[in-house]
């Protein structure tokens, strides 16, 4: 229950991070805030060579409102970002996710940019990162690219990144008018992994039809699930309880790949992620038509 | 193999430190064997238990999900820096003390920890505020009800005191 033996640098810029990556490849990881990343090496699951801490980059700890979008440096706490009230205005739907990541203590530590470089199926910020058409800004030493938050996700604990890149970067664009979000999950207890949680999307046009929507499930698969069928199901459709209450039907039976565990079967978490699709829509639905402005701009 | 030691120089319940560690030295190890302070327990070593949780520049986190050597020039108190004198005790650990919140006691030390900066920031909190506050560490003893009647009274005579 003790890591195994590393060599350690603690960079005072980025470039030297950079630098460490490219000399040394997969022996060398990077150390966020170190919520999945120490226990894994407690555990002797991950024994890199070289740990480089990143916690010495204050350049990647920011939160910018930019022309109606947020971007958010990849160092960022979890705990900055739920305590900041420019997040609850520009990204409701990061704002409603933030509180059920864990528990105070480990927000304390955990940052945007390590949760979402680990992409573990059952997190919460990949599924809001997906949900919210968030774009991601990689750095290398050859220099920088920016990747949809669809691509970024692979599989489970596997990213688009490259072994000499690093996530520097999360930008969430502005909301289209008359769009709400929810973020809705079950766990047994305050601050455990969810048994299933979705984040909807939904816009709505000037006639009150349903004209987009987005539907992403966490512990539903190997990464952030979407349900592109039960989107298209509501799409065009007035959203009143039966189109909701369809949609939902579709997405929990048909779309989402949920894997069970001792806490859940397969069949309570499709029973759970209908449950939870019904009511995120409907709270959806519900701020969408409330308001003909993107929430958070009042 | 062993990797190179790296020097540190940070305070612990308001006394500095400097040592030499091993990059993979825990925070919560450098704590109870480097220092001596054996009052931060370690349960289970992956962030599940709370117990080793104390205070990183006034913040709660898990001792055991952090490297000494990441406390480099950084300010940390454990439970021992919570009494003002080995003969008084915190109004925390009174109420812990008087309402039974603890038998073994394994896990006191991360409640407590928890609990100084919830109060500090809900100096009247809701049952279900106690009870989410304490989410994330673990009790075997008491069923957590004497715990939380702790907490009542704490948040009562930490009022009081103030006012």
């Amino acid at each position: 229950m003790k890591p195994a033996p590393f060599e350690y640098q603690a960079p005072a810029v980025i470039e030297e991070a950079l630098s460490a990556l490219a000399e040394h490849g997969e022996g060398a990881k990077l150390l966020a805030g170190g919520q999945s990343l120490i226990p894994a090496m407690n555990f002797r699951v991950v024994q890199p060579a070289l740990l480089v801490d990143l916690n010495r980059l204050d350049d990647l700890r920011y939160i910018r409102q930019e022309g109606g979008s947020l971007s958010v440096g990849a160092m960022t706490t979890q705990r900055q970002l739920e305590r900041d009230p420019r997040v609850a205005a520009s990204v409701p739907l990061l704002a409603q996710a933030l509180p059920y990541i864990a528990h105070p203590q480990i927000r304390n530590r955990g940052t945007l940019g390590g949760s979402l470089v680990h992409a573990d199926p059952a997190a919460e910020l990949p599924v809001v990162a997906v949900a919210a058409r968030a774009t991601m800004k990689a750095r290398s030493q050859e220099g920088e690219r920016w990747i949809t938050a669809e691509a970024f996700f692979q599989g489970m604990f596997v990213t688009d990144l490259s072994p000499g890149e690093m996530l520097v970067e999360v930008v969430f664009p502005p909301a289209s008018p008359r769009t709400g979000w929810s973020f809705q999950e079950v766990s047994r207890r305050r601050g455990d992994y969810a048994m299933m949680g979705v984040a909807a999307m939904v816009s709505l046009s000037e006639g009150g039809d349903c004209s987009a929507a987005r539907l992403v499930y966490l512990n539903a698969g190997d990464g952030p699930v979407q349900a592109a069928e039960a989107v298209q199901a509501l799409v065009g459709q007035w959203p009143d309880l039966p189109a909701i209450r369809g949609a939902a039907r579709i997405a929990a039976e048909q779309e989402i790949d949920p894997l069970g565990n001792v806490h859940a079967s397969v069949a309570y978490q499709r029973h759970l992620a209908r449950v939870l699709t019904e009511r995120a829509l409907g709270e959806a639905v519900k701020q969408a038509q409330g308001s003909g402005e993107p929430r958070g701009s009042e | 193999m062993s990797a190179a030691a790296h020097s540190i120089r940070l305070t612990v319940n308001e006394r500095t430190y400097e040592r030499p560690v091993e990059p993979r030295l825990l925070l919560s190890d450098f704590l109870r064997h480097d220092l001596g302070l054996t009052g931060t327990h370690v349960g289970c070593e992956h962030g599940v238990c709370g117990a080793c949780t104390v205070l990183l520049d006034g913040v709660p986190v898990r001792s055991c999900l952090m490297l000494a050597v990441q406390a480099h020039e950084h300010a940390v108190t454990t439970v021992e820096g919570l009494a003002s004198g080995p003969e008084a005790l915190h109004p925390l650990q009174q109420a812990f003390w008087e309402k039974h919140g603890l038998q073994c006691g394994f896990c006191t030390p991360g409640f407590l920890m928890t609990l100084l900066p919830f109060l500090q920031e809900h100096p009247n909190p809701s049952e279900t505020e106690i009870r989410e506050a304490i989410s994330g560490n673990l009790c075997r003893c008491t069923g957590y009800q004497h715990i939380v009647q702790a907490v009542k009274l704490a948040a009562e005579t930490m009022q009081a005191g103030q006012g």
